[in-house]
């Protein structure tokens, strides 16, 4: 998710999030382990390297971005995009980011994504502890009314969510999208939440309202406390969800002092044509956040994504 | 009893509140609109004129709506079936073959480098295979290095060959979801059973067809469904790329509704573009739901 980014993610079945932590990680590890004495022959170097080769031909754009990135137009003419760079020039790498105003488009990426992570993550809590806590009446009802709303595709409300925002002054407006967005992911959360929610232990909330307390309580000090592992993905999930998001972006935030970086990157992509490099260096900006971000949250966004998938 | 038990129900029906006003007001309200907008001729100022189905029927007969259809049909290879084949291969070679001899470490380290794709975001990887397969960018320029000129090509230019490179590139984006989903669903395989298997003189191809394959069946199945809903909703690649050009060899379904609102001002037909993708995704997803609920008994 993507979907594609969100793209594939959005749309998955019902599961426990906690699953694929160290339980379940840690008898096959020790098997691996004991096996790797046996059994490497020429054959299995042979293996590792095809493996490593593709890998490394599959991760080979990232790394022709880069470099092209820091040559100057005269060099990448002479010596096209394979060579290292004479010098490293960094002045096209600064010629894009003021041309695209990156500072901006990271300020409103970073605040977007924050925002849609509060608003998204707040409300599917809302929502499960009702559905899953709560078991209030139709919560059945009410769960495949959120599964639907996760599957919709943008391109079935985004010409009326244009018109209701130019109507309603959201247009072109950071509130108005993060709200929407937020809205979007906190129906996959309402989802995942809900049927962790489902398993809670129930003695720990019937103590608790024995001791008085009351549900705004319960919610904020046992069910929050203890959902948090669940919680963490999520965030991290709708943040790089959010980020990636284009096709509403596109849509509602025109103006430069709205824009994120995808969009500001890729609509100003027409000034580049005749500059490869520069060209070049706008793809090198889009990725380096993302790339930072997946070092720091690697395990639990490849961890994540297999809490939405399957039971 | 019976009283208190009601009144703690709706006492927590309170926090469905939110979510539920928000979700009626930014997904429902525009949901049921565009519906209604698909039986208008509408211009998207003034007032949408009422014409029933007309707008369908004219889908129909249109052979850009086909030609994207068509494409989807590839795009669908190129986001569900190719990367799950593939996924299930590499999967299946790193835990039962590399994992086993050379240890967990590499196994990450290449499992990271293959789902990387999936974090970038989709328009900026867009962008950069944009500049790559540009007529001036590095496929050709590493082909002309090589002394291989001749097999140059304007790769995304050429109508009978861009929705073939297009699939390429949507292969190398999503790869990386199968693959990770497929190793994590391998953890549930108890490890004697390939032991087993091995001692019993099953080589790895039957280990795989056998027992690999058979285990990662919901996976597989999640895998396909998600992806092929993903593919019917694939834009911004299409829209960073191609365009949709040349003429409508890249056109998905996504995009011709796209340009029918913003570029055609001619709302009522893209609407019954996008009414059309909506209910298709509704109808696949609804089976699979039931499918996976029937399953589960």
């Amino acid at each position: 998710m993507t979907m594609i980014t969100r793209n594939t993610h959005d749309t998955d079945t019902p599961h426990t999030a906690r699953e694929a932590a160290p339980p379940s990680h840690a008898a096959p590890k020790e098997h691996a382990r004991n096996r790797t004495t046996h059994g490497r022959g020429p054959g299995s170097y042979a293996v590792i390297t095809a493996v490593t080769l593709f890998v490394l031909v599959f991760l080979a754009p990232f790394a022709i971005i880069l470099v092209n990135s820091f040559k100057t137009s005269a060099d990448y003419r002479a010596n096209g995009s394979l060579s290292w760079p004479e010098q490293w020039n960094w002045d096209i790498i600064g010629d894009v980011w003021e041309r695209v105003d990156f500072t901006q488009k990271l300020l409103n990426s970073i605040q977007i994504s924050l925002g849609v992570v509060v608003i998204a993550v707040l409300v599917a809590l809302f929502n499960a502890y009702a559905i899953g806590i709560g078991r209030i009446r139709w919560r059945t009802a009410f769960l495949v009314f959120f599964l639907g709303v996760n599957v919709l595709p943008q391109e079935g409300l985004v010409y009326p969510i244009y018109y209701l925002f130019k109507e309603t002054g959201l247009y072109d407006g950071k509130l108005g999208y993060t709200i929407l967005v937020g809205i979007t992911y906190s129906a996959f959360g309402t989802y995942l939440l809900s049927s962790v929610f489902s398993t809670f232990p129930k003695e720990l909330i019937e103590a608790a309202s024995l001791d008085g307390a009351g549900r705004w309580t319960i919610l904020w000090r046992i069910v929050l406390p203890m959902s948090w592992p669940t919680l963490s993905v999520m965030c991290v999930f709708f943040f790089v969800w959010s980020w990636n998001e284009f096709l509403y972006p596109l849509v509602l935030l025109i103006s430069n002092d709205n824009q994120t970086v995808p969009l500001g990157l890729s609509v100003t992509q027409g000034q580049y044509t005749s500059d490869p490099t520069a060209l070049s260096a706008a793809a090198l900006l889009g990725v380096i956040p993302m790339i930072a971000f997946f070092l720091v949250f690697q395990r639990t966004l490849t961890r994540g994504l297999t809490a939405g998938a399957v039971k | 009893m019976k009283t208190t038990r009601h009144r703690r129900s709706s006492g927590y029906a309170v926090f469905l509140a939110p979510g539920l006003l928000l979700s009626l007001l930014f997904l429902v309200v525009p949901l049921v609109m565009t519906f209604y907008y698909s039986l208008t001729t509408w211009q998207g100022i003034g007032t949408p004129a009422f014409t029933g189905i007309d707008n369908y029927t004219r889908l129909f007969q249109d052979a850009d709506f086909w030609a994207s259809f068509r494409n989807i049909a590839f795009v669908i290879i190129g986001i569900a079936v190719v990367p799950t084949l593939l996924g299930l291969f590499l999967a299946a070679l790193l835990f039962d073959y590399i994992g086993k001899k050379h240890g967990d470490g590499i196994v990450s380290v290449f499992r990271s480098g293959l789902y990387l794709p999936q974090v970038v975001p989709v328009a900026v990887t867009g962008l950069m295979w944009g500049w790559i397969l540009a007529p001036e960018g590095a496929v050709n320029s590493i082909l002309d290095t090589l002394g291989l000129s001749s097999l140059q090509q304007n790769w995304l230019g050429d109508p009978d060959l861009a929705l073939w490179v297009v699939l390429g590139v949507l292969v190398w984006m999503q790869l990386g979801y199968p693959l990770v989903l497929f190793l994590s669903g391998l953890q549930r395989i108890d490890p004697e059973l390939y032991e087993a298997a091995s001692l019993d003189g099953a080589g790895w191809w039957q280990r795989f067809t056998r027992i690999t394959v058979p285990i990662l069946r919901p996976e597989v199945y999640v895998v396909l469904v998600t992806t092929t809903i993903a593919g019917l909703k694939v834009f911004a690649q299409i829209f960073v790329l191609t365009g949709g050009g040349p003429g409508n060899s890249t056109l998905v379904p996504a995009y011709f509704a796209y340009q029918n609102f913003f570029e055609r001002a001619d709302v009522g037909y893209g609407s019954a573009i996008s009414s059309t993708i909506t209910l298709l995704v509704l109808i696949i997803a609804g089976t699979m739901l039931s499918r996976q609920a029937r399953e589960d008994g």
